[in-house]
């Protein structure tokens, strides 16, 4: 089958134009570095079924990231390039093009953002264009989808290069800065209020307030959502449920299948954080209090993502990353592992070394509780007082910054600066932003359900054969005696593996009390990623420095555990 | 008078003269992000702490910190 490959400079919607070639639907937003990975699709182009590959966006073919370095990789496959270049900034992006000339492989180049072009002043001549670099050139508006037909049916005039003459980096510029001239007029347009807005974002005196306006709202926007599907949608819905599964109750009667389909009656009634069964908990957790968090979540993160707004916050916040070991642009894996650390472990690649992905990574999975953690925190531990949730998140946060000071001076390597390219602001288009969330929600459900359901059934066989009884006991001087809370708390830490959700409830039937409680959920928070996550940090930081990762984060886990015990508790 | 950005002020225009030193990944990154030889660039921000400077090139700002900064000569253009 023969393969396409869509290249291009980070940030200039060539996942957009790989989801309108092949209608697969993909993460895109406004900030370079949103595709880490290559994704694939099938379309009927040029009268065959073909394969066509979205790269990684990269400013040139010497990659300096691991991003770029896929992108230099899929290359390799290419029967046809597609090079995607942004319309607003053709100069700069000619210099991929020209590299990706000298692979000599037919190539086809699109000027996207073509409407911006326009609006900012800039007129292409698209014909002296094709005739000084020898190839079809298409305009599009990926975004809205204009010129992906004309695309599609000048793909077979696609060319080889002609001139195979290698040029030097220096003649490239020149050839660039010739091209240009001769294509290209600029006519000076007076800012407009986007960039008014957006020199006042990114200046540290007026940008600070507003970044913690943003954080704040954004915050406030999780939960308002999230509160607001739980009172008015889900709770009213598994209250209508809760008939149905009492009755599956009566019908099983006492033994292992009612066990672990419904699982325990407590006073005479289903709990369904408590009771554990597949058909309670196993339910309950997922739809009933993480689900309508995930919503909020992921509707405010796209809202950051495609407006522009994280290029800027990583700006505002470089000085404290670099502090840290790593540089700005580290706000995009704490970003996305707010939402899933999944996500967030993948998007480290966007960082220079190794070691700002093993700082990244490691802070990560120790101090950045997904939603999924951060609505069961809520959930639990809200029930006690607002406070001691508070109280948990402020640990996080210091945790965060603590751990990343050591680090910094631990872990060696080079920490490159911040250099990173602030795209202009764009108005999120709304349908863009609900199929996103969309997207986002069905990935969790897919992901976070069968997990859950594994963690329930898991419960039950632990319990049931006594292990978590038995480790309980074996753990109890270090549980009881470090962190004053009880062995059989270790069942917990060992769900926490599969899912943090469904182990923070599990923290319930314990009788803690809010001190312990405090201590147990931060704890639980912060020794170890879930299953998922340790899979992906695997690969993307390799075993050993996993291990090692690992190995930090049980120790904090239990070093900030005991201390908090000393404070909340005390040694008495 | 040929410095490095560093020493201006936020608001000040330039033209850049050399980038300095540091191999040709160094120098190819900040090209292929815009900052060559004889173009024009503007300092919107410049963070306080040694942090980063924001520069506004054609029209496109990019964030950069201090110590690639230092490496970009410029001549201020009265």
């Amino acid at each position: 089958m023969k393969r396409i490959v869509l290249m291009g400079n980070p940030n200039i919607g060539k996942s957009v134009v790989f989801s309108r070639l092949t209608g697969t639907e993909v993460i895109t937003s406004n900030y370079p570095g949103t595709t880490v990975d290559f994704s694939r699709g099938k379309a009927r182009l040029l009268g065959e079924q073909v394969e066509l590959i979205d790269a990684p966006g990269t400013y040139s073919l010497q990659p300096t990231n691991r991003a770029e370095e896929v992108a230099v990789e899929v290359l390799r496959w290419a029967d046809l390039i597609i090079n995607v270049v942004d319309a607003t900034n053709l100069e700069r992006n000619l210099f991929l093009t020209l590299e990706l000339l000298e692979s000599k492989k037919p190539m086809i180049l699109v000027l996207n953002m073509w409407d911006e072009a326009e609006r900012s002043g800039i007129e292409i001549d698209v014909k002296g264009l094709e005739t000084c670099l020898h190839l079809p050139v298409v305009t599009t508006i990926a975004l809205t989808g204009e010129g992906i037909k004309d695309l599609v049916s000048r793909l077979n005039e696609a060319l080889s290069p002609l001139d195979t003459r290698i040029l030097s980096e220096e003649e490239k510029w020149i050839e660039i800065g010739r091209i240009t001239r001769e294509v290209q007029k600029v006519t000076h347009k007076h800012p407009g209020i986007w960039n008014r807005l957006s020199e006042a974002t990114i200046k540290p005196v007026t940008g600070t307030p507003i970044a913690m306006i943003v954080i704040f709202a954004t915050f406030w926007m999780v939960r308002l959502i999230g509160e607001g599907l739980i009172a008015y949608l889900f709770e009213p819905i598994f209250e209508l449920y809760r008939p149905l599964v009492m009755n599956v109750s009566a019908k099983l009667g006492h033994g292992m299948l009612h066990d672990l389909l419904i699982g325990r009656i407590i006073d005479g009634e289903i709990d369904y954080v408590q009771s554990m069964g597949v058909l309670t908990t196993g339910i309950y957790v997922p739809l009933g209090m993480v689900l309508p968090y995930i919503v909020g979540f992921y509707l405010a993160l796209s809202l950051l993502e495609d407006s522009g707004y994280l290029p800027r916050l990583a700006t505002l916040s470089d000085n404290l990353f670099h502090r840290l070991g790593m540089h700005g642009h580290a706000i995009v894996p704490l970003f996305l592992g707010l939402g899933c650390n999944v996500p967030g472990a993948l998007s480290t690649r966007t960082l220079e070394t190794r070691k700002q992905r093993f700082i990244s990574a490691t802070l990560l999975g120790l101090a950045v509780p997904c939603t999924a953690k951060s609505a069961m925190i809520f959930g639990v531990l809200g029930s006690y007082g607002q406070s001691y949730v508070f109280l948990v998140f402020a640990t996080l946060a210091l945790v965060y910054v603590a751990a990343g000071l050591v680090l910094n001076r631990v872990v060696k390597g080079e920490s490159p600066e911040i250099f990173l390219e602030i795209p202009p602001y764009r108005r999120p288009s709304m349908r863009m932003i609900l199929k996103k969330t969309w997207m986002r929600i069905r990935w969790f459900l897919s992901e976070a359900i069968p997990f859950l359901f594994l963690g329930v059934v898991m419960v039950n066989v632990l319990y049931t054969v006594g292990l978590i009884e038995w480790m309980g006991n074996f753990f109890a001087p270090l549980m009881e005696g470090w962190l004053a809370i009880p062995g059989e708390a270790v069942g917990a830490l060992l769900v926490g593996f599969f899912r943090k959700d469904l182990a923070v409830g599990m923290l319930l039937p314990l009788g803690l009390n809010a001190q312990q409680m405090v201590v147990a959920t931060t704890v639980l928070s912060l020794y170890f990623p879930c299953v998922a996550t340790f899979a992906v940090l695997v690969k993307e930081l390799g075993i050993r420095d996993t291990i090692k990762s690992a190995a930090v984060m049980v120790t904090t886990a239990f070093l900030v555990g005991g201390a908090m015990r000393w404070a909340l508790i005390g040694w008495g | 008078m040929e410095t490095s950005i560093t020493s201006l002020g936020v608001g000040a225009e330039a033209q850049v003269t050399a980038l300095l030193g540091q191999g040709c990944s160094f120098q190819r990154k900040l090209r292929t992000m815009g900052i060559r030889e004889g173009k024009r660039l503007k300092v919107v921000a410049i963070y306080p702490f040694a942090g980063p400077l924001v520069l506004d090139i054609d029209g496109r700002q990019i964030t950069l910190g201090r110590g690639i900064a230092q490496r970009i000569m410029v001549r201020v253009e009265d």
